[in-house]
């Protein structure tokens, strides 16, 4: 019976070698993957015993963890909640971290990032307890300020960016909520603070700058448009384009009409700067469908449409449908039919425009600091693409000053700096107000702030105005924030 | 010129001393650190409470030295050193419950171990040769069904989370098919070294290998109904799989017949599509342990999840103990004790544990191999695969190789029956390898004396 015997054992051998495999995979190979798995409570304890790191604006923290007295021993604190709610996010010991830097930059926050390891093994040979990475952001308070306030009661989103670095300067969505609501300790407290703000119908949680369903650009789309013009080489700002009062679209009945339902020029004509500044339907629809859809779809996305980008948070990528038809091409010559973008998209583009043609990546994160406040990374700023041609934006930026200076942009006129802009007005619904839209960039020759407005259902139907009237006056503020600061 | 010397054989209870010496010392260094990592402090009665759990195995030791001295030196201090962890587990999972050393299961436990070991030295000085147990072959067979059928029984019968194992008298609850294990390795043993000859001679050849005759199916037939039943009505995988596993590994040592490995594994994974198909708490555990984070899975029950995510926390090293979060998972005293281990001591520390394990088994199976009767190997063999096999349920079942079920870790987890049934065990292992490791004279001379 010998021989069985030790064939048993080498059964059992391979038992307990499985065994060990098993264990292996568990505690090596997948660990740091099960650790991340969302609802892990082991993760979240541990990260609660962790001194968080700081969000900091200007040197002031705009959410940080102060010493709690029961399970958990940190408090994570918002001072200024609903206004940097969605640049911040939240803390959640019941949902994790989410809707914001807090989600985005978890891993350098709670101190667990790869990048922090010497450090983490230096605070364990030292003894000291390890402590999050803070991080200072882009944000320019008086600019953030100034988006909060002007964009008020009215649902929408503010974004402005930095041309010549991408660094985002503000970043506002309404309706807003109270982070600190959601960072309690007491998870009834905060479950039902989630419930209600999933229920409300103004879905507070969507930063719409970034996220969310994404708006037709209406006319903002005209700049794009007329980028793609310019680059053809086929036309300049004084080029003589067709404006009838209404365009005839191929195998379409309705024809597609201007707000006002007149004509952009004597004979049905006019020039590419004046149907800019006066915002004209049918020329830049009829442009659209002379340059052809695949035209449009690549300018926009040299602009960064179709492109996913973290700044950190995930921006959902903006949209030029393919495979468009000659009355779809019309439509979305003018930002209609399915084309969609974010605000921070549009603030893209005007920035670019601004900056000789260039697109820099977007970014939130100046810094990346020890809690000592030493630096451990600082962000460059990068060129995601050359979107246009010097010569181009040139002739942009010359069209957007006049759409300010005598157009549909005159309530963003500010007294000693030329701002160029563009107001647009977006359809959405059928018997629904329009979104009112306004993208500008300034001081219009060495630009210091390019932002993006949109107030939904703020338009006036039929009117191209309403939109500069709305969104104007909010754009203006945060450029003048931007200078003054 | 030179002169014969007869060289005393080594009998190992120097060893044993030692070892046990360094056992109850890494219990008391893990008790220790369980307690400065919570309570900032070192225990105050440290000395009694260390004192009083050497004194239990040095008593064990002085009765190994005078009545079974060839006994193998290492069983002792391997069972000492797993029971102790244990305890120190248990009573730091109870200090995270909020439990004082009064109110909590470690008490209990010690109490218990204090039993086991009372009854295994009782079972050492009783039982001076292993080779009475085989008069004893049908009671052992008899007491072992009725003990896995109790739970059965109406009234004593009792149910924890879907398993039908436990049997509730008063206050008291006992899980015997535990005890029932032993019993059954006894009447395996007994009874297959009757029939060994008739199971293994006769038969077909079939594609290259011999199949037993439609008339000797019987016995693994009954098994394999046996093994249902417990399935079936008691709801417990693991249970069916350790006893049919059990008899099978031992009807391979009894005949030496690879035919018999073929059928049984036929027979399971035909018992284990059926149970599938007709059970909707088996597709349940299924479910559970392909896909154990999904969001359906957590609708049932995230004890799997929960005790995956204590194992990942710890990673290599653990957290140290007592400074994890086991008791973030159901039953981490008991079930899932392998995962607190994992978490707060990390891989390595569960390597330590396995490996002490696989010493265990491996000293049982050379023991069986070292003893003269048939009786004697057969029962060595079965007794260590039953701890192997049981190992590989627990261990496999929390680590996702098999799908879970509610077996306890032999002398680790929280209970009573475990205790009681793995110290009589390792009884029965310790007298058995005093006969395997005896040299022969002295063999012979013991073997006159029983027969006197």
């Amino acid at each position: 019976m010998n021989a069985p015997i030790r064939r048993l054992s080498t059964l059992v051998a391979v038992l307990f070698a499985t065994l060990l495999f098993a264990v292996t995979w568990i505690q090596f190979v997948s660990a740091r993957a099960i650790n991340d798995l969302p609802g892990n409570t082991r993760s979240l304890l541990a990260s609660y015993n962790r001194e968080r790191g700081s969000i900091l604006v200007a040197g002031e923290a705009i959410a940080r963890s102060t010493p709690a007295k029961d399970e958990l021993k940190w408090n994570r604190v918002y001072p200024m909640p609903t206004r940097y709610a969605h640049v911040t996010g939240y803390y959640s010991f019941v949902y994790g971290p989410g809707g914001g830097v807090e989600g985005a930059e978890n891993s350098l926050l709670s101190g667990t990032s790869d990048t922090l390891f010497y450090r983490r093994v230096s605070d364990l040979l030292t003894g000291h307890d390890p402590v999050g990475a803070s991080l200072e952001l882009t944000i320019n308070p008086a600019a953030q300020a100034a988006a909060d306030e002007a964009l008020g009661n009215q649902r929408g989103a503010v974004v402005a960016l930095d041309p010549s670095t991408g660094a985002i300067l503000a970043m506002v969505s309404h309706p807003s909520y109270d982070p600190s609501e959601l960072s309690a300790h007491s998870s009834s407290a905060v479950e039902k603070a989630w419930t209600r703000l999933l229920r409300d119908d103004g879905d507070p949680l969507i930063n719409r700058a970034i996220a969310g369903d994404l708006y037709p650009p209406g006319s903002t789309f005209k700049l794009i448009t007329a980028a793609a013009a310019l680059e053809s080489g086929k036309y300049t700002q004084d080029s003589v384009i067709p404006g009838p009062a209404a365009l005839k679209l191929p195998g379409v009945t309705t024809p597609l009409p201007n707000h006002d339902g007149q004509p952009c020029g004597p004979n049905d004509k006019t020039t590419m700067l004046h149907a800019l500044v006066i915002s004209c339907n049918t020329a830049f629809a009829d442009l659209g469908m002379t340059l052809g859809p695949e035209t449009l779809r690549d300018q926009a996305a040299k602009f960064g449409f179709g492109q996913p980008l973290k700044v950190p948070m995930s921006v959902t990528p903006s949209v030029v449908p393919a495979g468009m038809n000659e009355p779809n091409t019309a439509q979305a010559a003018i930002g209609q039919f399915s084309v969609r973008a974010t605000p921070l998209q549009m603030a893209m583009v005007a920035a670019a425009i601004g900056n000789d043609g260039v697109v820099m990546t977007p970014y939130l994160v100046r810094r990346v600091l020890t809690s000592s406040l030493k630096t451990i990374d600082e962000t460059s700023p990068q060129t995601l693409s050359e979107a246009i041609s010097t010569g181009t934006a040139r002739q942009l930026t010359t069209m957007m000053k006049a759409v300010v200076a005598e157009g549909t942009g005159r309530p963003a006129q500010i007294a000693g700096v030329e701002v160029a802009g563009k107001t647009g007005t977006a359809e959405h619904a059928p018997g629904a107000a329009p979104h009112a839209w306004f993208t500008a960039f300034a001081p219009a020759d060495k630009p210091k702030v390019a932002v993006a407005v949109v107030v939904e259902d703020g338009g006036t139907m039929g009117s191209e105005a309403a939109g500069g009237l709305v969104a104007g006056p909010i754009a203006k503020a945060v450029i003048e924030a931007v200078l003054g600061s | 010129m030179s002169v014969i010397t007869s060289l005393r054989p080594r009998r190992g209870r120097n060893v044993e001393l030692f070892l046990l010496i360094f056992a109850v010392g890494i219990v008391v260094l893990a008790y220790v650190a369980v307690e400065v990592a919570t309570h900032d402090a070192i225990p105050a009665n440290l000395a009694t409470q260390g004192g009083g759990l050497l004194a239990i195995a040095l008593a064990f030791h002085l009765v190994l030295r005078f009545t079974a001295s060839y006994a193998d030196p290492l069983l002792l201090p391997i069972a000492t050193l797993l029971n102790g962890l244990g305890l120190v587990m248990i009573h730091r999972i109870d200090i995270a419950h909020g439990d004082s050393l009064g109110e909590g299961s470690a008490l209990r436990q010690l109490t218990w171990s204090a039993l086991g070991v009372a009854i295994a030295i009782a079972m050492i000085l009783w039982l001076r040769d292993h080779r009475t147990l085989r008069r004893y072959t049908f009671l052992a067979g008899v007491a072992g069904v009725v003990l896995l059928l109790l739970p059965l029984v109406p009234v004593l019968g009792h149910e924890v989370y879907g398993a039908r194992i436990w049997i509730k008298l008063g206050p008291f609850t006992f899980q015997p098919g535990e005890v029932a294990k032993i019993a059954l390795a006894v009447f395996f043993a007994g009874y297959l070294v009757r029939t060994r000859d008739v199971l293994s001679i006769s038969g077909r050849r079939v594609l290259g290998l011999t199949l037993p005759r439609g008339r000797d199916l019987g016995p693994i037939g009954a098994m394999w109904l046996l093994s249902l039943a417990v399935l079936f009505f008691q709801k417990d995988l693991g249970s069916a799989l350790l006893f049919f596993g059990l008899f099978v590994a031992m009807l391979y040592v009894a005949t030496e017949r690879i035919g018999w490995i073929a059928i049984g594994l036929t027979l399971a994974a035909a018992g284990a599509v059926l149970a599938y198909q007709l059970f909707s708490h088996l597709q349940v555990r299924v479910l559970l342990w392909l896909h154990p984070f999904s969001a359906q899975a957590a609708e049932v029950s995230d004890q799997l999840a929960r005790g995956l995510m204590g194992m990942a926390a710890g990673g290599m090293l653990g957290t140290g103990l007592g400074r994890g979060r086991p008791d973030i998972t159901y039953f981490a005293e008991s079930d899932f004790i392998i995962a607190s281990f994992g978490e707060e001591l990390g891989m390595v520390g569960l390597f330590a544990i396995l490996f002490l394990y696989i010493l265990l088994v491996e000293r049982g199976l050379r023991t069986a191999i070292g003893v003269r009767d048939g009786f004697g190997k057969l029962l060595a063999a079965g007794l260590s695969f039953s701890v192997a096999l049981q190992c590989f349920v627990v261990v496999g079942g929390v680590t996702r190789v098999i799908p879970l079920t509610g077996l306890t870790m032999p002398f680790l987890s929280a209970g009573g029956s475990s205790l009681l049934a793995n110290w009589t065990l390792v009884a029965l292992l310790l007298r058995i390898s005093d006969q395997a490791r005896q040299p022969i004279a002295d063999a012979v001379v013991q073997d006159r004396v029983a027969a006197r």
